[in-house]
C-alpha cells in the first residue's frame, strides 16, 4: 500500500488486538500486561528524560504506554532521538488520543525488540530512518494512547457506578459532570490495569486534536540545556575500558604486524588486540588510550588496498557515461525528439563525496553479559546490529540487549547495513575475552576517514525545446556506487540492475516532458558508501532543478512559470512553489549583484520549495542571504519541529552546497577534520522563513526532504544574478 | 597532583600533565556535559570558561589552568548563565544537542562581556561552534531574546 492511499481514519473503529496497519502488518502490543521480562526491558534506554518511580501498580496498556502512580505518562519511543524531534513527536500522537496533559508525559528510549517495536514500513525490521518515524507510527501510537484512555475511562466508570459515556477526559483527569467527581490518571492507574484491553478503540477526528498541530515544548530540551542528557560518549560503566582503534590508512589494507611494546608501556594501557578491522588499544579513559595509539606501530598490508584518486574516478565515470546505463525510466523516443528538437542544451555536474560528520563521532559501549551482550549506543538499527552483534559471539539475537541513548547527529550514519563501528566494538569485546566493559570511540579523524560516504556522482543531462520553447526530450545520465549493492536490501531495492536510491528524485521527476530518458551505471569502488540525510534527492535534485532553470533560461522564460506550466498534474508540488514564491516576493526586482532561484523538490513523500536570495559580492565571493521554505507533509503534527526540521536540513544541504567536499588522494582520505572539512557556520546561514501548507493528508517525514532542495536554490540564483552555470558541487563561481 | 576549581569546588587531579582539560572534566571529574567533537578548537563542542574567558577545553592542557577557576555547562548559575538556559528552553533551540553545552558557554561569555550585541558581534564570538543540525537561526534568536530578557526596555543595537 502506498503511503498516499492511508486515508484519515476520523471516528472510525479499531480493533486493537489484531489491527492491521501500514504496510499490512500486525501490532506488535503486549496487551493486557505484558511479562516481568517485558516490563524490565521497557525500562531500558537511558535516552529519557525525567525520574520516574515504576511501581507495581504501574498501568502499562500496551508495549508503548506507562502510566503510573504519582501521574506520569511515560511513552516509550521505538526510535532515536538524533535531533530530528521524535520523542516529541511520538509522545504528541499518544498523548493526543490519551488525553494526557502535556507537561506529565515523559518519554524514553524502546528496548531493541522487533516483535514490539518494528518500523511498520520495514517489515519485521526495528529502526530509524527514511523520515518514516512519524509516517508509519501515526496510527499505531494514536490508538496505543485511545487504547490507554478506553481503560482508564473503563476504570473510573466501574468505580463512580456511571456509564462510560458520561466521563471526559482532559488533561490527565477524568471527570463526571453530573456526579461532581473527578481522579487522575494516577489515581485510577491500578484499577486502569485491571481493565480487560478493549477490543477496539475510537481515534479523534483531527478538528477534535488538541496538541497535533500546536507548539508543544521539545520533550529534550531541558536536558540539552543543562548538560544531563547522556550520549553514547557519556557512558561510565563500573571497570570500562576506552577503546581506540588504529583504522588501516587506505580502504582494504589489513593488519601485517604490529609492535605494541610501546603503546603498552603507555601509563593507563591495559590492552592492544587485533581486530578485522585493525588494531584497538584499550586504556582506562580517552587519554591513555589515544597516547597508546600514537604510539603503537602498525605496518598495513595494503597489496589489496584501493589506491585511485578522486580525479581518477571522476575521469573513469565521465568515460562511462559515455554507454547507455541501466535504465531507469523510459518514455517516448528521446533520440527522435533530440534529433528533432529545434534547440538542444546538454550539462554534467561532478558531486564530491561527502560525509555525514555528526559532531559525536560514531562511538559504542558494549558488555558481555550472563548469556548475552549489552549495548549502550544512539543506536539507530536495532535489528541489523543485534543480528550482526549476536553472530560474533554466536548467540541469538534475542539475547542482544541494547539501551538506546540520544544519538549527537547521525544524518543516516548510526544506521550502517554493515554495522560497522557496533561490531567494531563487539570484535574488541570478544578480543579481550569480554573481561571489562569497552567504549569505542571515534575521534574526529577517524570517523571522517573510515569511510561510510555519500557517494561521489557524476550525472549528464541533455534535452531539446520545440520553437515555441516547450520541453520535448530529457536524457539523465547517473554515474555513482549503488550503496544499496552487497547489503541485506539490495533484493528489495534493487530493480533490473537499477538501485533504487540512486535514481530517487532523477526517475521520477515530476514535469511533463513527452520523451524521458533516464539510466544509471553502478561503478564497483571499494570505498564504503552509505546513505546520507536525502540520499538519492542529495544528488537528483540539484542536476534536476538546475537544468529545469537552463531549459527556462534558453526558453526565454521565467523559472517559475515554466515549472508552473509542467507540473499541471502535481498539486502538492504546485501548492509548496507558489507559498514559497509567494513570500519571497518572486518577481519583485533585485539589486544589481544580487539573484533569486528556486527549487522544489519531493522526498519521502513530502514536498518543499525553496526560495534563495543571494548577494555576489565579487567575482569569486557571494553570501546566501535569505531562504524561504514552504513545505506540505500531510497533518503537521509538531508545526515548530516541522519549522526547526525546516531549517536545520536545509543548513545541513547548504554546508555541502557551499563547502563540503571529501577527496581522495592515492587511496588516502584528504580531510581528516573540521579545519578541511569544512561546513556552514553561523556567520553563514542565512534567515530563513518556513511556510507549511495546511494539508489533512496523512503526515509525512521531515527529517530529510528540505536538505536536497537548498543547493539547486542557491544555484538557481547565483546564475539568475551572474548568467554562470555550475557543473560541480561545492558551488564555485568562476571570475 | 594539579589542583583547580570547577563549579566552585576545588580539586586534587592525579592527572599526566598535559592530558587536556577536557579529558581532565569528562573522564577524571566525570562532568560529561562538555563534548568532544573534534579535539583541535574547530568545534567549540569543549566550551568552557576560565576565569570568565572561553576556553577550548581539548587544545588546554590541564597543566596549564593549575590554581584557575573552571566553569562548565553543568555549573552555570549566575543571572546570564540562567537566562541564555532559559531561553534556548524557550525556543527549543536544541535538535540532537551535543554540540548546545559549547554554544551556551559561548553565548554567556559573550553576552557577560557585551550585554547587546550586534549581528556582527554575534558572528564573531559564535562562528566557533559548530551545529551540524544547523540549529544556527535559533541559536542567533536566542542570543538575542537572552539579551533582551537581560536588559529589558532597551533597544537592539
Amino acid at each position: 500500500m502506498s503511503r498516499d492511499d492511508t486515508m484519515l481514519p476520523g471516528r472510525r473503529r479499531f480493533l486493537v488486538a489484531t489491527v492491521t496497519a501500514g504496510a499490512g502488518l500486525t501490532l506488535g502490543m503486549c496487551l493486557g500486561g505484558c511479562s516481568r521480562e517485558d516490563k524490565e526491558s521497557a525500562q531500558a534506554g537511558p535516552g529519557k528524560t525525567g525520574n520516574r518511580i515504576i511501581s507495581d501498580a504501574a498501568f502499562e496498556p500496551n508495549a508503548f504506554v506507562r502510566i503510573t502512580p504519582d501521574d506520569r505518562v511515560t511513552v516509550i519511543v521505538k526510535h532515536l532521538e538524533m535531533g530530528q524531534g521524535t520523542y516529541t513527536g511520538i509522545a504528541t500522537l499518544v498523548a493526543e488520543e490519551l488525553d494526557a496533559g502535556w507537561s506529565q508525559v515523559d518519554v524514553e528510549g524502546a528496548p531493541a525488540d522487533a516483535a514490539r517495536y518494528n518500523n511498520l514500513f520495514w517489515g519485521k525490521l526495528q529502526g530509524t530512518g527514511g523520515s518514516t518515524a512519524i509516517a508509519n507510527s501515526y496510527e499505531q501510537m494514536r490508538k496505543a494512547g485511545a487504547a490507554a484512555r478506553a481503560m482508564l475511562v473503563a476504570a473510573a466508570a466501574k468505580q463512580w457506578r456511571v456509564p462510560p459515556e458520561e466521563i471526559t477526559v482532559r488533561d490527565g483527569v477524568l471527570r463526571h459532570a453530573a456526579k461532581g467527581i473527578q481522579a487522575s490518571f494516577g489515581e485510577l492507574a491500578e484499577l486502569a490495569a485491571q481493565q480487560p484491553v478493549p477490543e477496539d478503540v475510537f481515534l479523534k477526528e483531527p478538528g477534535e486534536f488538541r496538541l497535533i498541530g500546536t507548539r508543544v515544548a521539545r520533550k529534550d530540551s531541558r536536558a540539552k540545556v543543562d548538560g544531563t542528557a547522556v550520549f553514547t560518549q557519556d557512558m561510565k560503566l563500573p571497570g570500562m575500558l576506552t577503546a581506540l582503534v588504529a583504522h588501516p590508512p587506505r580502504f582494504g589494507a589489513r593488519v601485517r604486524s604490529f609492535d605494541a611494546v610501546a603503546a603498552r608501556a603507555v601509563a593507563g594501557v591495559h590492552d592492544v588486540v587485533e581486530i578485522p578491522s585493525g588494531v584497538a588499544v584499550l586504556g582506562k579513559d580517552f587519554w591513555s588510550a589515544s597516547k597508546g595509539r600514537d604510539a603503537l606501530q602498525v605496518d598495513w598490508d595494503e597489496s589489496a588496498a584501493f589506491m585511485s584518486g578522486s580525479d581518477e574516478l571522476m575521469a573513469q565515470y565521465q568515460a562511462l557515461a559515455d554507454k547507455p546505463g541501466k535504465v531507469a525510466r523510459s518514455e517516448g523516443d528521446v533520440s527522435a525528439a533530440l534529433g528533432s528538437a529545434a534547440k538542444t542544451l546538454r550539462t554534467s555536474i561532478a558531486f564530491p563525496y561527502l560525509a555525514h560528520a555528526a559532531l559525536e563521532p560514531m562511538n559504542c559501549v558494549m558488555q558481555r553479559s550472563e548469556g548475552g551482550v549489552e549495548i549502550w549506543n544512539g543506536e539507530q538499527y536495532q535489528t541489523p546490529d543485534q543480528n550482526a552483534v549476536a553472530k560474533v559471539f554466536g548467540i541469538g539475537p534475542e539475547k542482544v540487549k541494547i539501551n538506546m541513548l540520544y544519538a549527537g547527529g547521525s544524518f543516516g550514519r548510526r544506521a550502517n547495513p554493515a554495522s560497522d563501528y557496533v561490531l567494531e566494538t563487539a570484535h574488541i569485546v570478544k578480543a579481550i575475552g569480554g573481561k571489562a566493559p569497552v567504549k569505542l570511540v571515534w575521534t574526529r579523524e577517524d570517523d571522517m576517514r573510515a569511510g561510510y560516504y555519500r557517494p561521489m556522482y557524476y550525472h549528464r543531462l541533455e534535452a531539446g525545446l520545440d520553437a515555441d520553447g516547450n520541453p520535448v526530450a530529457w536524457q539523465h545520465r547517473i554515474v555513482g556506487q549503488s550503496i544499496i549493492a552487497d547489503t541485506a536490501f539490495e533484493g528489495a531495492l534493487v530493480k533490473d540492475g537499477v538501485d533504487v536510491t540512486s535514481v530517487e528524485g532523477a526517475a521520477n521527476m515530476p514535469y511533463a516532458i513527452p520523451n524521458i530518458h533516464v539510466d544509471l551505471h553502478s561503478p564497483q569502488v571499494p570505498v564504503p558508501v552509505q546513505w546520507w540525510r536525502s540520499v538519492g534527492s542529495t544528488h537528483t535534485a540539484f542536476a534536476v532543478e538546475t537544468f529545469i532553470d537552463r531549459l527556462a533560461a534558453a526558453a526565454g522564460r521565467d523559472p517559475l512559470a515554466l515549472r508552473r506550466a509542467l507540473l499541471q498534474d502535481h498539486p502538492r508540488h504546485l501548492g509548496v512553489m507558489e507559498l514559497a514564491a509567494e513570500n519571497a516576493g518572486w518577481g519583485t526586482p533585485m539589486a544589481a549583484g544580487r539573484g533569486r532561484g528556486i527549487a522544489v523538490h519531493e522526498s519521502f513523500n513530502t514536498y518543499v520549495a525553496q526560495v534563495a536570495e543571494v548577494t555576489v559580492h565579487d567575482n569569486k565571493r557571494f553570501t546566501v542571504d535569505r531562504v524561504v521554505i514552504a513545505v506540505d507533509c500531510g497533518v503537521a503534527v509538531n508545526p515548530d519541529v516541522i519549522r526547526a526540521q525546516m531549517e536545520g536540513g536545509m543548513g545541513f544541504g547548504l554546508s555541502a552546497a557551499l563547502s563540503s567536499a571529501l577527496t581522495l588522494d592515492a587511496g588516502r582520505v584528504v580531510q581528516s577534520n573540521f579545519h578541511d572539512y569544512l561546513v556552514v557556520r553561523l556567520d553563514q546561514m542565512p534567515r530563513v522563513e518556513v511556510h507549511i501548507v495546511k494539508s489533512a493528508q496523512p503526515p509525512t517525514g521531515v527529517g530529510e526532504p528540505a536538505t536536497p532542495v537548498i543547493a539547486p536554490a542557491v544555484a538557481n540564483a547565483l546564475s539568475n544574478a551572474t548568467g554562470q552555470h555550475f557543473d560541480h558541487l561545492p558551488l564555485t563561481l568562476s571570475a | 597532583m594539579i589542583e583547580l576549581t570547577i563549579n566552585g569546588t576545588v580539586q586534587q587531579l592525579d592527572v599526566d600533565p598535559d592530558i587536556p582539560l577536557l579529558w581532565a572534566i569528562r573522564d577524571v571529574v566525570g562532568l560529561t556535559g562538555t563534548k568532544y567533537g573534534c579535539g583541535i578548537a574547530q568545534c567549540g563542542a569543549c566550551t568552557v570558561h576560565l576565569d570568565g574567558q572561553s576556553v577550548r577545553a581539548c587544545v588546554t592542557p590541564v597543566s596549564a589552568v593549575a590554581g584557575k577557576s573552571i566553569t562548565t555547562i553543568e555549573g552555570l548559575d549566575t543571572i546570564v548563565g540562567t537566562t541564555v538556559q532559559e531561553t534556548w528552553e524557550k525556543l527549543d533551540v536544541v535538535q540532537c544537542g551535543y554540540c548546545q553545552s559549547g554554544q551556551i558557554m559561548s553565548a554567556v561569555a559573550l553576552l557577560s562581556k557585551n550585554p547587546q550585541p550586534s549581528d556582527e558581534d554575534i558572528n564573531a564570538a559564535m562562528a566557533g561552534n559548530i551545529c551540524r543540525c544547523h540549529t544556527y537561526v535559533r541559536i542567533r534568536a536566542a542570543v538575542k531574546e537572552a539579551s533582551q530578557a537581560l536588559h529589558p526596555g532597551r533597544s537592539q543595537s
